[in-house]
């Protein structure tokens, strides 16, 4: 605790006006409030990311021992597909479109989203298609089977007979997801480019909202082809058309195009707002500029074009022909580029710097060094030999949950501790969060490492049994799993204390440079009493600039 | 006392019309963002069909030679120029002649309504369905995926026409009117591609 300088604050400010706030019943109403809604995405999906880690937990419960003794084997076969589905379309999506809704218009000076009725639509899509999505369990034939890609021919066989089946809801769930996603995208977009601060130039632009940019812009680009492959999978399933029925002379292959276009792509969308949220948090917690900001802008958006035409490396042992496999070999080596920069980036940035270990920097260093783990491993895979040997195996399943959990979770987690003082106004227990990141980093490795040498050995994916010689392994990743499960635990012992009795933190408890920090907290509705006008570039450590005019600048500016 | 009153009416007056052009700025700057979107669902649509047509071997249904194209041409041509009929409503929207408006928009969704009914026709010459092979699969859908939009196209302009009545609807911005006739463009930008994909390369 000794390292954090908490400003003595006087009184706590969480009243934006008297009356109105900090009152939880408005967490529940059809508000229109971006903070509102923020929050309302956020503590939906981490309801749903207990679910989605409840689902794993007993599938690791399932593979302590080599044989399927724990639960059936169809039930097996949906605890996977559902375990993916809930934690990609309603954990991480929506918890980091939740995380961007709080913050971008904060971060850019304007007083709400652009369109804020849309925005409330798009929230309240997400309870339903969690419903959806929980429903298909109790259907008869049980939820979907056919994994998160839900690929055919499985996806489309219909043993019940029956219209209502888990496929079709599943299919339906993540068709809502997928509009909601939509909607929130054109959301985003347009209060980056329209709503700015007076001044707030784009290479004034904090990098977090650059980030959310580059995401949001896949989302537009990505989401419809998926959406056009999903309708022929449905009318496939459904109507008994052949797109991807190679029996009536479909192709299913055609539909891992489909799916892979967005979902490779997909993969940016989560983990460039926990980009963004490193490039934010690292600096306040070094006390120094963000290393090369423009290159580091810059490279989200580079990201979007080039993750656009990589996806074939998901289909190197799809019968994809040669020249092909070459071709997208080559563009997914060029990801690491940006990538790298950011990661040069980063390091350049605390060097040297006054590191504070506070519980958001811990978890932004943990997740950039799992980050570098997972992009190792992600050349691998990129390269034509090796993916074609350890396809489909744990390798695979190592290298992702290193992605999504090694990195994007740290990223939301020290997000969610960095802007917590922000959101609540209080400060959060640094000791609870010490002992949180410290479970979870070891809960990672011991889960998700394992993984990989069991790839190489050649353990398939999607499967409730194995050959004993896979048990040593087996055994660490599961105790690693429960470990992890744990681990939630203090995090959820510390925002639900520290919301309610929480130290009161002030403003701006990090001493940190940003527009957010400038406005109370929590922030009153609509954000700011006067938009200021920005007159520097962001991450103004140990600059000694001022961010915004002040009110004698911004009237003698006005004058002439 | 009054005249402080007086002018923070004034400012706040000025304020919300400032703010109300903005926000019709936005919904235009975000409407284009939602069409191009769009765009890429027909874009997936259309590789598909490429796709299919270049690699499959019974690509026609049996009995089944090919596609009649007279008619559909002369709904492609009513669609295409129902385009600049709605541009002409545009125009006298701009100039405050409502009635001309009115009489264009009315107009539009006549050439628009004469495609759809055109199409049902069509439809209901046909001896293939949906179910049958890729070509069925796949005419129907897109097909009839447009036709939505179409139809969609329609109700927005009825719904322009319904509002144009109102009185001092115009008020604050015509951007419902902007929008409704920026997606027919789109509809019909989209038509002529898939008219191309589907009529024209047989």
């Amino acid at each position: 605790m000794a390292n954090i300088s908490l400003e003595p604050t006087p009184s706590i400010s969480a009243q934006p006006y008297p009356g109105a706030p900090d009152n939880w019943r408005r967490f529940f109403t059809f508000s229109t409030d971006h903070k509102v809604i923020g929050i309302q995405y956020i503590v939906t999906s981490f309801f749903f990311f207990l679910v989605g880690g409840t689902f794993a937990m007993i599938m690791r419960g399932e593979l302590i021992t080599p044989d399927a003794d724990l639960v059936d084997r169809t039930v097996y076969n949906a605890l996977f597909t559902m375990h993916g589905s809930v934690m990609l379309f309603l954990w991480t999506f929506p918890v980091l479109v939740g995380i961007g809704n709080y913050l971008v218009p904060l971060m850019i000076g304007a007083r709400d989203m652009a369109f804020p009725r849309l925005n409330a639509v798009s929230f309240w899509m997400i309870p339903i298609v969690g419903i959806l999505m929980m429903v298909s369990f109790l259907v008869p034939g049980g939820a979907s089977q056919s994994g998160w890609w839900a690929y055919p021919p499985v996806s489309i066989q219909n043993p019940t007979g029956n219209l209502i089946n888990g496929q079709f809801l599943w299919l339906l769930a993540v068709a809502l997801s997928g509009i909601s996603s939509i909607m929130g995208a054109v959301n985003f977009v347009t209060t980056i480019f329209k709503m700015r601060a007076p001044g707030m130039t784009w290479f004034r632009t904090p990098a977090f909202v650059w980030s959310v940019l580059a995401a949001q812009l896949i989302q537009l680009y990505g989401l419809p082809v998926l959406t056009a492959g999903a309708v022929m999978l449905l009318s496939d399933l459904s109507f008994g058309t052949s797109f991807f029925a190679p029996e009536r002379g479909g192709n299913p292959i055609l539909y891992q195009h489909f799916f892979w276009f967005y979902s490779h792509p997909a993969v940016y969308v989560m983990v460039l707002p926990a980009f963004g949220m490193f490039s934010e948090i690292l600096p306040v917690h070094a006390r120094k500029p963000l290393f090369g900001y423009r290159v580091v802008a810059v490279s989200s958006i580079l990201i979007t074009l080039i993750s656009g035409v990589v996806w074939v490396h998901h289909m190197y042992a799809s019968a994809t022909p040669g020249w092909m496999r070459m071709l997208f070999m080559v563009t997914t080596m060029l990801v690491a580029v940006p990538s790298g920069i950011k990661v040069f980036a980063w390091v350049a940035t605390i060097w040297g710097g006054k590191i504070r270990l506070t519980t958001p920097m811990l978890f932004a260093l943990g997740g950039i060094i799992n980050w570098v783990f997972a992009g190792v491993t992600g050349i691998f895979l990129g390269s034509v030999p090796i993916d074609i040997h350890v396809n489909n195996t744990y390798f695979v399943v190592g290298h992702f949950h290193y992605v999504l959990y090694g990195v994007i979770v740290f990223g939301i987690f020290g997000g969610i501790y960095h802007w917590f003082p922000k959101i609540t106004g209080r400060m959060y227990y640094e000791g609870l969060g010490k002992l949180h990141f410290v479970l979870t980093f070891a809960g990672t490795f011991l889960i998700f490492l394992p993984m990989h040498p069991l790839g190489l050995m050649g353990m398939p994916r999607r499967v409730a049994s194995y050959d004993p010689e896979f048990a040593y392994w087996n055994v660490v990743a599961s105790l690693g799993g429960f470990l992890l499960g744990m681990a939630t635990l203090p995090f959820i012992l510390n925002m639900v204390s520290a919301w309610i009795r929480g130290e009161p933190a002030g403003n701006n408890p990090w001493r940190a440079y940003g527009l957010e920090w400038l406005t109370s907290s929590p922030p009153p509705v609509e954000n700011f009493e006067e938009i200021p006008t920005v007159i520097s570039p962001p991450y103004g450590y140990g600059q000694d600039q001022p961010l915004i005019a002040t009110n004698e600048h911004q009237e003698a500016t006005q004058v002439p | 006392m009054t005249v402080e009153r007086a002018i923070a009416n004034q400012t706040e007056a000025r304020i919300r019309q400032e703010q109300a052009h903005e926000s019709a700025e936005n919904s235009k700057f975000g409407f284009i963002v939602f069409l191009l979107s769009e765009t890429m669902i027909f874009l997936g649509l259309f590789a598909g069909y490429i796709t299919y047509k270049t690699t499959t071997t019974d690509w026609y249904p049996a009995g089944v030679t090919g596609l009649e194209t007279r008619e559909p041409l002369m709904n492609t041509i009513v669609l295409v120029s129902s385009s600049f009929v709605i541009y002409v409503a545009e125009r006298y929207l701009h100039d405050r002649k409502l009635w001309g408006f009115r009489i264009f928009l009315l107009a539009t969704m006549a050439m628009g309504g004469y495609f759809l009914w055109g199409q049902a026709v069509e439809w209901r010459g046909l001896t293939f369905g949906f179910t049958d092979g890729l070509f069925g699969g796949t005419f129907y859908l897109l097909t009839g995926f447009h036709g939505l939009h179409v139809l969609t196209g329609i109700l927005l302009q009825s719904l322009m026409l319904g509002r144009s009545f109102i009185p001092g609807n115009y008020e604050s911005g015509m951007f419902g009117v902007e929008a409704t006739s920026l997606f027919w463009h789109f509809v019909d930008v989209i038509w002529i591609v898939l008219y191309t994909l589907i009529y024209v390369w047989q």
